[in-house]
C-alpha cells in the first residue's frame, strides 16, 4: 500500500490530480473521522478533513518521500483541527488549569455521580456519550487519546504526528486515559 | 491508599511496554487490592469504549469535493493522461497531423502547369482550351493553369490551383471540381485515396 501511495506521489508531484483523487480515497475515512473525533462537528470536520487534503496537494514537493506519507497528512490534518479548536473556544471558558497537569481542567477532574434521568439514558446513545467526553478533553489529549485508539497509531507514530518527544506523548495519553476513565467509569 | 507506582504501572501495561517483573509486581497487587482492581477494569473499559466508536466513513462524494476545491491543473498533464487512456485515438491523431503535413508540402512543391494528356487539347501557355465543336473523351485534370472549355467534355474535369471558364456552348458531362486551398487539396487527395481503396475492393466482383 505505502507503495502505491509512493507511486502516486510522484504523479501528483507531476502535476496529476486524478492520482491524488486515490490518494484521497485511501486516506478519506481516517482522516474525516480523526477530525470527527477532534471537532465533534460533522459540517466542520468535513470541510478541515478536506482542508488537509487540499493542503497536502498544494505542499506536496515539501513532503520528504522517504517518511511515511499517513503520518505527514494526518500531521496537517492534527494541526489544523487543533488551530480551528483554539480559534472557537469561547472565552467565558472560566476552568482554571489544575496544576501540574498541562491543561486538565477542574471540571474533567469530577466525575459525573449524578444519574442522568431514565429517557435520557434512553435517548443518548453509548457512542455519543463517549464522543461527549472525548471532546471535553483538552486539545492536547484529545490529539494523542484519538491517534491512539481511534486511528490505532504506535507511540512513535503519534510522537512523529505531534512533533512531540515520546515521553510527552506517554504523558498525555495516561492523563487523557484518567481523566476518560473517571468520566466513564458509571456508564 | 495504593502507592502511585501501581498506577503507573498500569499504564506502562496498557502502553504494552511494561517489563516482565513490574507486570509480575502489578499483577500480585491487583489480586490483594479491589480498588486497584476497579480502577485497572475501568481503564480497560474505557480504551474499549474509545475503540468502538471508530471506524467512520467520510461522507459521499468526499474526493470528488476536494478534487473540486483543487488549483487548475497544468494542461501539459492533462494531455499527457489523454493520451495514455486513449492510445488508439493519439495514434490516428499523430498519423493524420503526420500525412497533412505530407500533403500539404506536395502542394506547395507542386507548382508546375500541367494537364492531362488528351488529344483535342490545345494548350497555349498556362492555358488549356477545348475548341469550339470539338469533343474530348475522359477526365481533363489541369494543374497550375486555366481552362476553358468552349466544347464538350465526356468525363470529369478537375482544375488544380488554377480558374475554369465554362463558355455557354461548353459542355461537360461529368462533374467539375476545382481545388484551390490546401484543405480542399487534402480533401480531394483522401477523397482519390478512399476511391482507389474501394476500387480495389470492386474489381474482384466486377471481374
Amino acid at each position: 500500500m505505502e507503495a502505491i501511495v509512493k507511486k502516486r506521489i510522484k504523479q501528483v508531484i507531476k502535476g496529476d490530480q486524478n492520482a491524488f483523487g486515490e490518494i484521497v480515497e485511501i486516506y478519506k475515512n481516517s482522516v474525516y473521522q480523526l477530525c470527527f473525533r477532534m471537532l465533534g462537528n460533522r459540517h466542520e470536520a468535513e470541510d478541515m478533513a478536506q482542508e488537509a487534503f487540499i493542503r497536502a496537494f498544494v505542499n506536496i514537493h515539501t513532503f520528504n518521500q522517504d517518511l511515511k506519507f499517513s503520518t505527514w497528512l494526518f500531521r496537517i490534518a492534527t494541526n489544523l483541527c487543533i488551530d480551528r479548536i483554539r480559534k472557537k473556544k469561547p472565552d467565558y471558558y472560566l476552568d482554571a488549569e489544575v496544576a501540574g497537569t498541562e491543561g486538565l481542567t477542574m471540571y474533567s477532574q469530577i466525575p459525573d455521580k449524578t444519574p442522568l434521568p431514565e429517557n435520557e439514558v434512553e435517548s443518548l446513545e453509548l457512542h455519543e456519550t463517549i464522543q461527549k467526553e472525548i471532546l471535553k478533553l483538552p486539545e492536547k489529549y484529545r490529539s494523542a487519546i484519538v491517534l491512539k485508539y481511534i486511528e490505532e497509531l504506535s507511540l512513535n507514530e503519534i510522537s512523529e504526528i505531534l512533533d512531540l518527544p515520546l515521553g510527552t506523548v506517554k504523558t498525555r495519553i495516561h492523563r487523557g486515559r484518567e481523566a476518560l476513565r473517571q468520566q466513564l467509569q458509571y456508564v | 491508599m495504593c502507592p502511585e507506582q501501581i498506577i503507573e504501572l498500569m499504564h506502562e501495561y496498557l502502553d504494552e511496554e511494561i517489563e516482565p517483573d513490574k507486570e509480575q509486581i502489578l499483577r500480585d497487587h491487583l489480586q490483594t487490592c479491589k480498588e486497584c482492581e476497579t480502577i485497572f477494569n475501568e481503564l480497560k473499559k474505557t480504551i474499549a469504549f474509545v475503540k468502538s466508536i471508530s471506524h467512520m466513513q467520510a461522507p459521499d462524494n468526499f474526493t470528488a469535493n476536494v478534487l473540486s476545491r483543487l488549483p487548475k491543473e497544468k494542461k501539459k498533464v492533462k494531455l499527457g493522461r489523454w493520451l495514455k487512456n486513449h492510445p488508439m485515438l493519439a495514434a490516428a491523431s499523430l498519423f493524420l497531423v503526420l500525412m497533412m503535413g505530407s500533403l500539404y508540402s506536395t502542394w506547395n512543391q507542386d507548382r508546375e502547369f500541367s494537364v492531362s494528356k488528351q488529344k483535342n487539347l490545345v494548350v497555349k501557355n498556362n492555358t488549356v482550351i477545348v475548341p469550339k465543336g470539338e469533343t474530348v473523351n475522359g477526365d481533363v485534370i489541369v494543374r497550375n493553369g486555366k481552362l476553358e472549355i468552349e466544347g464538350e467534355i465526356k468525363g470529369n474535369v478537375t482544375v488544380i490551383n488554377g480558374e475554369k471558364y465554362l463558355a455557354s456552348a461548353g459542355h461537360v458531362t461529368g462533374q467539375i471540381d476545382e481545388v484551390n486551398e490546401v484543405f480542399d487539396w487534402v480533401w480531394y487527395h483522401m477523397k482519390k485515396t478512399a476511391q482507389e481503396v474501394i476500387d480495389i475492393f470492386d474489381q474482384p466482383e466486377t471481374e
